[in-house]
């Protein structure tokens, strides 16, 4: 397969994210990745990696420092451009939109790289909702907890059962017209300030 | 029933992005009926693309990068228009502690003195072995980069065989300083007060003294926008003017500090913020040397976006073999920075305000009144070699810079 000969540097310090693009780009038959997610001698790792393609970050402040080293013929072996010609403005939009940058050398065929830009555009974007998923999930599970202490409150103040105490949570909340979580945070807030020293 | 204005600006967390800040914060924005939203960025190539895609409307932005656009040596390049520059002055080189003993061996002192640093430094490199020493700047399109090597050129340094320049992200500089990685830098502000008060450098000279009252950040706006809202780009001068001067009040000050010291913003201790605005600079060492015009707001006609600006950064670019001189990109240049548009947006104000949109750079030796519309004083503009530009004889500049 052509791509597979292309060699593809990936720089983004986000870990989990550099390593969902390179799986990406191995399922696509990308077989010289390179990843870098610490910045350290960068411009020298780039030089002797000599790369076909640069996927970045678009939040990376070592960008300026990249773009310089492509004008210098000196600092890479071989002129580097920005990765998508300017008539393109559609996929520059979405790349900036999804904050991801990429560079390639004069002369390599915009088709031959294409695919790679795509790739990394939903990439980023899928990570991204990811990260939105996992925030609310650590917000649910948060709540989970919360609820769980103010249940057990309840259970033994008033020797109601599990059920019962959850049952009593939400017809308070229904009548308050408040959520559940509301209540329950309500709750544990005051048994804490009645009963500093209480473990509950 | 006034019309509202929403505007998205674009910012690099530096000490010069407070023309911004205040309009912002201080109730200048809202006093035009802007709804004025920052957007803070971590790198220049970061600022082109969102105005390119147009996130953001205007941005905070280096004299010299919507030039670059317009050349079409910086892509994806957006068309952009410069109706107001963001003060004068503002940047310094910071050199290690090691390269700073060398150079007062050789006769450089705290004093910050161009000349006489320069020739120290000159120096220091004539009788050194091994690999040549490296300095960083933030960006090929800089007022650092052309500063810098302006002073080491006229020092007799030669900025491309001499000596090794590299571009690196400023709050990395003070680290790469004391690591040995580079041995000076030239940035903005807080990143030398950083480097003298957190990483032991040593001031070795400041933008000042190497160019008085010379161009650095300016608001560059998407060409694109600025003709669909000729009005919001008005109201938002209108509004960094009277930033300008609260900038300026030397009151303002430590508010001045406070503010940009949050983490929205410049996001770096007050302590650091306050010595480039108050012009009192630690040098290293301990000492602290005063500076007159180190960072201009608003005096000066420091606003003001003087096409002898715009030309001068594109005299470097051809000295620096960024680009080949033609008549026609000449006039790119000049174009690009826009005295027009600002005296029409502040003519209302009564302000004094340069009658030229040019000048000779370089020609005044002190404090000069010039004939404007009003009581205005420039200057002075010096260059620390005696050096002038006069922009109506831009070709006899660009040949004696190359013939040496």
């Amino acid at each position: 397969m052509q791509q597979s000969r292309l060699n593809v540097l990936v720089i983004d310090e986000n870990r989990i994210r550099v390593a969902i693009i390179e799986e990406g780009l191995r399922d696509a038959g990308y077989d010289q990745v390179t990843v870098i997610d610490n910045m350290h001698g960068l411009a020298r790792r780039i030089a002797d990696l000599n790369p076909d393609v640069i996927v970045i970050d678009l939040e990376n402040p070592n960008r300026d420092m990249l773009e310089s080293m492509f004008q210098l013929s000196r600092a890479v072996r071989r002129p580097i451009a920005m990765f998508v010609d300017q008539s393109d403005e559609a996929s520059i939009e979405a790349a900036v939109e999804a904050g991801v940058s990429a560079y390639i050398v004069d002369g390599l065929k915009q088709e031959r790289v294409r695919p790679i830009l795509k790739m990394a555009i939903s990439r980023f974007n899928a990570f991204a909702r990811l990260n939105r998923e996992l925030e609310e999930t650590r917000g649910e599970l948060e709540g989970r907890k919360i609820i769980d202490r103010a249940k057990g409150l309840i259970m033994r103040s008033r020797g109601l059962s599990e059920d019962e105490a959850y049952a009593l949570l939400r017809k308070t909340a229904m009548n308050q017209n408040r959520k559940i979580i509301d209540i329950a945070q309500g709750l544990v807030t005051a048994a804490s300030l009645l009963d500093p020293g209480g473990k509950e | 029933m006034t019309t509202r204005h929403a505007i998205t600006a674009g910012f690099v967390p530096l000490l010069d992005s407070a023309l911004l800040v205040v309009a912002c914060e201080m109730g200048f924005a809202e006093e035009q009926a802007i709804d004025l939203t920052l957007l803070r960025e971590r790198s220049w190539a970061s600022i082109r693309d969102r105005l390119a895609v147009r996130h953001i409307d205007v941005a905070h932005i280096l004299g010299p990068m919507p030039i670059a656009c317009n050349l079409g040596l910086n892509v994806p390049a957006p068309e952009m228009i410069v109706p107001m520059a963001l003060g004068l002055g503002g940047n310094a080189v910071t050199v290690s502690s090691a390269l700073w003993q060398a150079m007062a061996e050789n006769g450089a002192t705290a004093d910050l003195d161009a000349r006489a640093n320069g020739v120290a430094l000159r120096k220091v490199i004539e009788t050194r072995a091994g690999a040549p020493l490296r300095f960083a700047v933030v960006h090929p399109y800089s007022g650092h980069n052309y500063e810098l090597r302006y002073w080491l050129a006229a020092s007799g340094i030669d900025p491309v065989r001499h000596i090794e320049i590299v571009v690196l992200p400023p709050p990395d500089m003070g680290d790469a300083l004391a690591e040995g990685v580079i041995d000076g830098y030239c940035a903005g502000e807080p990143w030398n007060t950083f480097g003298v008060l957190r990483r032991g450098g040593y001031l070795a000279t400041v933008k000042a003294a190497i160019w008085r009252s010379s161009p650095e950040k300016v608001l560059g706006v998407n060409a694109q926008w600025g003709r669909a809202h000729p009005e919001a780009m008005a109201a938002l001068l209108v509004a960094l003017h009277q930033a300008s001067l609260w900038c300026a009040r030397p009151d303002n000050h430590e508010a001045l500090a406070a503010l940009l010291s949050k983490q929205a913003y410049v996001g770096r201790d007050a302590e650091l913020l306050l010595p480039a605005l108050a012009g009192n600079l630690p040098v290293g060492g301990g000492v602290v040397h005063a500076v007159r015009d180190f960072f201009v707001p608003n005096a000066k006609a420091a606003t003001f976006p003087w096409k002898s600006h715009a030309l001068w950064f594109y005299t470097q670019m051809v000295r620096w073999k960024q680009i080949e001189h033609t008549v026609e990109r000449q006039r790119i240049a000049a174009e690009t920075y826009r005295p027009d548009i600002y005296r029409a947006a502040l003519k209302d104000l009564g302000l004094a305000m340069p009658s030229a949109s040019a000048k000779v750079e370089g020609a005044l030796l002190t404090e000069t009144p010039v004939g404007s519309s009003g009581a205005l004083t420039l200057g002075p503009d010096g260059f620390f070699d005696g050096g002038r530009f006069d922009p109506d004889d831009l070709d006899a500049y660009i040949a004696s810079q190359s013939s040496r």
